[in-house]
């Protein structure tokens, strides 16, 4: 892995890279450090709609590179309140701030409890072989 | 050196070609106003400087004629000028694909004729040449298994298609079209099909298994009989993606491996132009048990000699083109198989396969491989050798050799593809090339690898010969501008 | 003939290089069993014999231009400039591959953007791909694109449109399964008309397809149409004929959302039906929708412009089973006779070539019309197509033409089974007046004759 990869101890993980942090009463979603560097530059990130609804493990979106897609996959269900469309315009800003600007969901939970079975920090960096 | 765009180039006012008035009695538009088209934006440039921008920008091009082209799965080779004349006959270029059949028995008999021959290469019963390219000839083959299996009264039990990790992208994007769940397939350490795996992965709802023979790291799976004949046992079909027939004329009839259906792209083994992307060029092979399913049209000849297209078969998967496909296209790869004849046919694929062994060989202490195994018409490397490409904090990846191939004179291999291989670089030399370009080539490829331990930075600066830099493809996409 | 230059004594020295004795032992993975099969192709040619060979068997067709004739439906005898033929045969442009390394590939890529520039000039729409197959794969995949946009599965479809696009259509969505709905084509008053195409119209339907002419020939306002599909959140895709866009009202202004057509009649021989050029252009947020390659501008470190490949993640090399199409190609080569064909006609030519079409088929109609027992169907305005009826079938009117020397319409017959009295007739500027007075003197004599 790269060196100086970020991790931040206050957010969740999943096995497929992304973050989710608890913040009032929703919870705020995008993907890590780690996922933005192996991905490269992104140039595109789909989005589902405010008032779509996300089940946890299913995908929500899509991220593309210049030479890759990923979907993305939320970290636990509920209803989608806002989305970043900041990306539409600077799709980079997943690259330059993964877990600041570059954020992509705000999702009201259900059940604030689904971040429990998420990864913390120490287990995410062992998954990624940090 | 770049050049202007045509829109660049206009000026209001500047001639161009028209068409004569007809020589008719003068008549009023009876076409409403509102149905008629105000402005028509197209550039105003003129005969001269059109014939002079379009020579220009074909300058920033390299092509099989100014250079070796080693771009492995494409099968670069020399396309034959007689090909291109050929087509040019005004008794095919002229001729429309509408006409009554008595008018075109000569292209009638050519199309069949050429189904023949790639049946007599191939070792399949029926063929047919409506498939406008590869991709097309994968679709053609997944539509007909399904509609195998339904005839069997099996299609809605069989969902899945399993499809070998190595595969090319159009694979799996076939599969899916054709409503196939794709169950990826994994390879082994020595790249053959795994065949643990496939026991695991066949069962009742699988419909078939896409296999490329040779595979797209050039390898011939080393259990191929056994591959086919597990598919079959479980009720299975298998599909070949015939892309690499290049290694296996008159080496071996795909046929005989077990395959079901397989399409071939004769922009490849059978030289009908690339075309800067194509067109590409396909033909569909059957087995006896699949031919009812064949796309239509296929050529037919009647009792009395007299040659037809096809048109009603009731179990066919149906059309896939206006009209009957690339003819254009297979006049020229019928020329060119005509000249190659039976004795040829051998030497054509021995040559390539040849080449192929000849680089590999005299670059694998420069570039790393990842299979111990001899290849067929093309040899994968995974990037250079360690000690060539760990500079501290210098990294030299394949995407540095590849550009930097550009300033030595010639066009890079396919690069990142097979994905199972890191760092990958495809090479396919192809028969026609002389042994002093092979030559040429291993010196610039080994002359790059030292390179990149003396001086990195002209690997990671590269090209700096060619009208253009590496060009930013992010922004590119991020910001698309698609039109001038 | 061979074209493999390696000498004996080169293969020798490279198997040597390999240990090896002799190029058979290449092959010693393949089971041997099935390795060097006897294959009888006959005997290798030399250039001289194969030449002869074609020459024989294109001497046993007849070429359009050598007789009178009055084929169009969907390929159509143009006139092709010079420039065309000579443009294309460069070998940079015919020998090169896919653009995967931009540097030294600007020629295509280059040629990629202007001809989706002028896709877009002519059909006022905001974005084009680089081309695919022809114009019938580009209405399948038209209809694929409306049906993953909207997320909806039923498809409405006019049945003026060419019956061998719906013919694509079905087998390239068949496996989706959509519900399909075709409108009816039937004579009335004398004239054809279309019922239930915007009665078939509902929230469930992707996309309405229509024709602009439509196969028959007819220049409808689409207005209605469209209205009615945007009221339901149906999208609209319009299949043209690129050479009306010289006269004719383009897509992107009567409102369609993706057009389609088939490009041969802009520069690009008959060729028995192929290889053509699918032209597909639709609205900017449907981009990403939109499959196969698509070049954009970009730029190098010093800031010169260029061409790349982009919006690759739509496409198979990268998504595989989740791509937009199975399309791996482009018909970049028969694109670029597209592109260089509209450079030179420019904006005046292309007006030229659409106005002599008109004019020569309204001649021909209204000469034929004068003929008792011959009625033109076709409504009229017309472009170059039109539709007559007599009392023959079609298929004996052109079997009756033929012994005269003229090769007649398109035989509706087959693809409308109720219409088999009626052919469509086409006229291109190629069409002479000399032409169309054979083909109404041979057409008033079998009618006459006929019982």
């Amino acid at each position: 892995m790269t060196r100086g990869t970020s991790v931040p101890d206050e957010l969740r993980y999943t096995a497929e890279h992304e973050w989710a942090r608890l913040d009032g009463d929703v919870v705020v979603v995008g993907i890590t450090d780690f996922a933005q560097d192996q991905l490269g530059d992104v140039v595109f990130v789909q989005l589902p709609k405010p008032g779509a609804r996300v089940e946890i493990g299913a995908e929500f979106g899509v991220i593309e590179s210049v030479k890759s897609a990923s979907d993305l996959f939320s970290p636990l269900s509920g209803e989608v309140i806002e989305v970043n469309t900041s990306l539409d315009e600077q799709p980079e800003l997943v690259n330059d701030s993964p877990y600041d600007a570059g954020w992509m969901l705000r999702i009201r939970s259900e059940s604030p409890a689904q971040l429990d079975t998420l990864m913390d920090s120490t287990a995410y960096r062992r998954h990624i072989g940090a | 050196m770049t050049e202007a765009l045509l829109s660049e180039l206009s000026v209001p006012g500047r001639p161009t070609v028209v068409v004569p008035k007809p020589d008719l009695p003068a008549v009023k538009s009876d076409i409403p106003v509102s149905l008629l088209r105000t402005a028509l934006p197209l550039p105003q440039v003129g005969e001269p400087e059109v014939v002079r921008h379009y020579t220009r920008v074909s300058r920033l091009n390299v092509s099989i004629d100014t250079t070796f082209y080693p771009l492995g799965s494409c099968t670069m080779k020399y396309n034959p000028k007689v090909n291109d004349a050929m087509a040019s006959l005004p008794g095919f270029r002229n001729i429309h694909p509408l006409e009554p059949e008595a008018l075109t028995q000569g292209a009638i008999q050519l199309t069949y004729e050429l189904q023949r021959l790639l049946a007599a290469i191939s070792g399949f019963d029926a063929v047919s040449l409506a498939p406008a390219a590869g991709a097309q000839g994968e679709l053609s083959g997944l539509l007909m298994i399904r509609a195998a299996h339904e005839a069997r009264g099996e299609g809605s039990r069989r969902r899945r298609v399993l499809i070998p990790d190595s595969a090319h992208g159009t694979n799996p994007a076939t599969a899916a079209m054709v409503g196939y769940q794709v169950v990826a397939l994994r390879s082994d350490a020595r790249g053959n099909v795994d065949l643990a795996a496939l026991r695991d992965l066949l069962d009742d709802d699988v419909a078939g298994l896409m296999i490329t023979a040779p595979s797209t790291l050039g390898l011939f799976d080393e259990a191929m009989l056994e591959v086919t004949s597990l598919v079959h046992q479980a009720g299975g079909l298998v599909f070949g993606d015939g892309a690499n027939l290049n290694a296996l004329l008159g080496v071996a009839r795909p046929r005989d491996f077990g395959l079901d259906v397989m399409h071939m792209n004769l922009h490849k083994t059978f030289t009908t132009p690339h075309g800067g992307g194509g067109p590409g060029s396909a033909a569909i092979c059957a087995t006896e048990a699949l031919a009812p399913f064949l796309p239509t049209p296929v050529a037919t000849r009647h009792t009395d000699g007299a040659f037809t297209l096809d048109e009603v078969r009731p179990a066919s998967i149906g059309r896939l083109h206006a009209f009957h496909g690339h003819f254009g296209m297979l006049v020229r790869a019928y020329t060119y198989i005509r000249m190659v004849g039976s004795a040829g046919l051998r030497e054509v694929s021995e040559a390539a396969v040849l080449n192929a062994n000849y680089l590999r060989a005299r670059l694998a202490d420069a570039y790393r491989l990842p299979y111990d195994r001899s290849s067929m018409h093309e040899v994968v490397f995974a990037g250079l050798r360690a000690d060539g490409a760990s500079v501290e904090g210098a990294h030299v990846r394949t995407l540095d050799v590849a550009k930097r191939l550009l300033d030595y004179g010639f066009h890079a291999p396919t690069i990142y593809f097979p994905l199972i291989v890191p760092e990958a670089m495809m090479v396919e030399p192809t028969e026609t090339e002389t042994k002093a370009t092979l030559d040429a080539f291993v010196d610039a490829m080994l002359a790059i690898a030292a390179e990149a331990r003396r001086d990195p930075e002209l690997l990671h600066a590269a090209p700096t010969t060619t009208p253009v830099g590496r060009l930013d493809e992010a922004t590119a996409a991020r910001n698309p501008i698609l039109h001038w | 003939m061979s074209f493999v230059p390696l000498t004996e004594a080169e293969r020798t020295e490279m198997l040597g290089t390999l240990g090896l004795a002799d190029a058979g032992a290449l092959f010693d993975v393949l089971p041997e069993s099935i390795r060097f099969p006897a294959i009888d192709i006959g005997p290798a040619l030399t250039e001289m014999e194969a030449v002869s060979q074609l020459e024989g068997l294109a001497a046993r067709n007849t070429p359009l231009g050598s007789v009178p004739s009055f084929l169009g439906a969907g390929a159509y005898r143009h006139f092709i400039p010079s420039a065309v033929g000579a443009i294309m045969s460069r070998s940079e442009y015919g020998t090169s591959y896919t653009p995967y390394q931009p540097e030294v590939s600007q020629g295509t890529l280059q040629v990629m953007f202007e001809f989706q520039s002028l896709v877009c000039a002519l059909t006022a729409m905001e974005v084009a791909n680089a081309s695919v197959y022809d114009g019938a794969s580009a209405l399948a995949e038209a209809a694929l694109m409306a049906m993953r946009s909207t997320g909806r599965d039923r498809l409405v479809v006019s049945g003026a449109v060419h019956p061998h696009y719906r013919g694509v259509l079905d087998t390239y969505v068949g496996a989706k399964q959509p519900d399909i709905t075709t409108s009816d084509v039937i004579v009335e008053d004398g004239v054809l008309v279309e019922r239930g195409l915007i009665e078939a119209l509902d929230e469930q339907t992707a996309c309405c397809i229509v024709s602009q002419p439509t196969f028959f020939g007819e220049i409808r306002d689409l207005t209605p149409v469209v209205e009615a599909a945007h009221r339901v959140g149906a999208l609209v895709v319009e299949v043209y004929n690129p050479t009306s866009l010289g006269i004719l009202k383009p897509p992107g202004e009567s409102g369609a959302d993706i057009a389609v057509a088939e490009g041969q009649a802009l520069g690009i021989p008959l060729s028995y039906g192929g290889p053509y050029v699918g032209l597909m252009s639709c609205r900017r947020e449907l981009v990403r929708q939109l499959p196969g390659r698509i070049a954009g501008e970009a730029r190098d470190a010093q800031g010169r412009r260029g061409f790349v490949l982009t919006l690759q993640a739509r496409e198979q090399h990268i998504r595989r089973e989740k791509a937009t199409s199975n399309i791996c190609t482009s018909q970049t080569w028969i694109s670029l006779g597209v592109t260089a064909y509209l450079a030179l006609l420019g904006p005046e030519g292309l007006r030229s070539v659409g106005n002599a079409c008109h004019e020569t088929a309204r001649y021909a109609a209204d000469r034929l019309a004068a003929i008792p027992g011959v009625a033109v169907v076709t409504p009229r305005p017309f472009f170059h197509e039109f539709a007559i009826r007599t009392l023959l079938s079609a298929s004996e009117l052109n079997r009756r033409l033929l012994e005269r020397g003229i090769i007649g319409g398109f035989d509706l017959g087959p693809s409308y089974p109720h219409l088999a009295d009626v052919s469509l007739l086409c006229c291109t500027e190629l069409t002479s007046p000399a032409a169309v007075d054979a083909l109404v003197e041979s057409v008033r004599d079998v009618v006459r004759s006929s019982p």
